[in-house]
């Protein structure tokens, strides 16, 4: 939450706003991709723009255009944004620690502006919760920093894309930028053999299990790597 | 912009207000109850490959897959931009380099030669 004084005073608010900063533009092209893909699939400038600024999820948005567009029953639009979204239920498994001490509101809104890239450069970052009172607060003003670039440019480059709908085809493929962020981001993460392991067997199952509805192929793939990577663990002994 | 209004209807804004509150229980799912309790510990193990394992799944299917299938080709720009990528990764560990030259293979062999 960029706008708290306390947190975009602090060093650390800078910090994570420039570890950001690389994949800005992997961002930008996924969410001006998404602008028009909102725009094209028939959907109103002011459904587009609302949808932009309020579910901030390119990959729930993506997946709920066209079954808004056909007219899909409310309940099942919901319950594929939800399904789509389920790895952030295990991010905020993993974040709990971290920002449980706050009061509730500001739980929330860091919740809410955490996807996928700031949770990963934060975990990245941080390896253990803040246990002293500055380190949380070092913490917080790091991811505020992260998520708040981040959103600034997902939110910018959609409403841009829903202005430039017309002039950008998507035979182009520009959305292939944000794969390639997540790539980059993906070897990143690359560190240990056993996160190796995670990240092929993941692969692997995401692959296998894309016929899955609601995205929940990915879901599949997390529960498969870790399972096996613990399993692993316990077999060769690893603390 | 006249028409900006157009065509919005009540419905599809309440489905995009639903939308927006699955966003925040999803990424909030464990940070509505300050209640203590301890994750057990094979599960704070898990959790360490808990972030590369989201990441690959949702990564390396749009790189190999088209239209819900394994591709069969291997003339689709998306493997050579995505092997470049990650070797300019491994060798300037900068993702920005990744996205800049990833897109400089991808276009040329997309745009220009249709694959």
């Amino acid at each position: 939450m960029f706008f708290l004084p306390s947190l975009y005073r602090h060093p650390e608010f800078a910090k994570g706003a420039r570890e950001l900063a690389p994949q800005a533009l992997g961002i930008a092209a996924w969410g001006l991709v998404t602008g028009v893909a909102m725009v094209k699939s028939g959907m109103s400038v002011f459904e587009c723009v609302v949808m932009t600024l309020l579910v901030f999820a390119g990959s729930s948005q993506l997946a709920a255009i066209p079954l808004i567009i056909a007219g899909a029953p409310a309940w099942v639009i919901l319950a594929t944004g939800f399904c789509v979204n389920l790895r952030f239920v295990v991010f905020s498994l993993h974040l709990r620690p971290y920002l449980i001490h706050l009061p509730l509101w500001r739980r929330l809104g860091h919740g809410y502006m955490t996807a996928d890239v700031s949770y990963v450069l934060f975990i990245k970052r941080f390896a253990q919760p803040g246990t002293s009172p500055q380190d949380r607060l070092a913490q917080e003003a790091y991811l505020a920093g992260n998520d708040g670039l981040n959103w600034f440019s997902w939110v910018t480059c959609s409403l841009l894309g829903i202005t430039l709908a017309n002039g950008i085809p998507p035979a182009w493929g520009l959305g292939f930028a944000g794969i390639l962020c997540l790539l980059g981001i993906l070897c990143s993460l690359a560190s240990t053999r056993m996160r190796v392991l995670s990240g092929l067997v993941a692969g692997a199952a995401g692959v296998t299990a894309y016929a899955l509805p609601l995205k929940l192929n990915i879901v599949v793939a997390i529960a498969a790597a870790v399972i096996l990577c613990l399993t692993v663990e316990r077999v060769r002994g690893v603390k | 912009m006249t028409d900006w209004l157009n065509g919005t209807d009540l419905w599809t804004l309440a489905v995009i207000l639903g939308l927006a509150a699955m966003t925040v229980v999803t990424r909030c799912f464990f940070f509505f109850s300050n209640q203590e309790w301890h994750l057990p510990h094979w599960a704070q193990r898990g959790l360490q490959y808990a972030p590369i394992a989201a990441l690959s799944a949702v990564v390396i299917p749009e790189v190999v897959m088209q239209q819900g299938e394994l591709i069969s080709t291997l003339q689709d720009a998306r493997l050579y931009a995505a092997a470049v990528g990650a070797a300019v990764y491994f060798w300037h560990r900068d993702v920005l380099q990744t996205i800049v030259l990833g897109m400089a293979v991808y276009l040329p062999l997309h745009v220009g030669w249709g694959w």
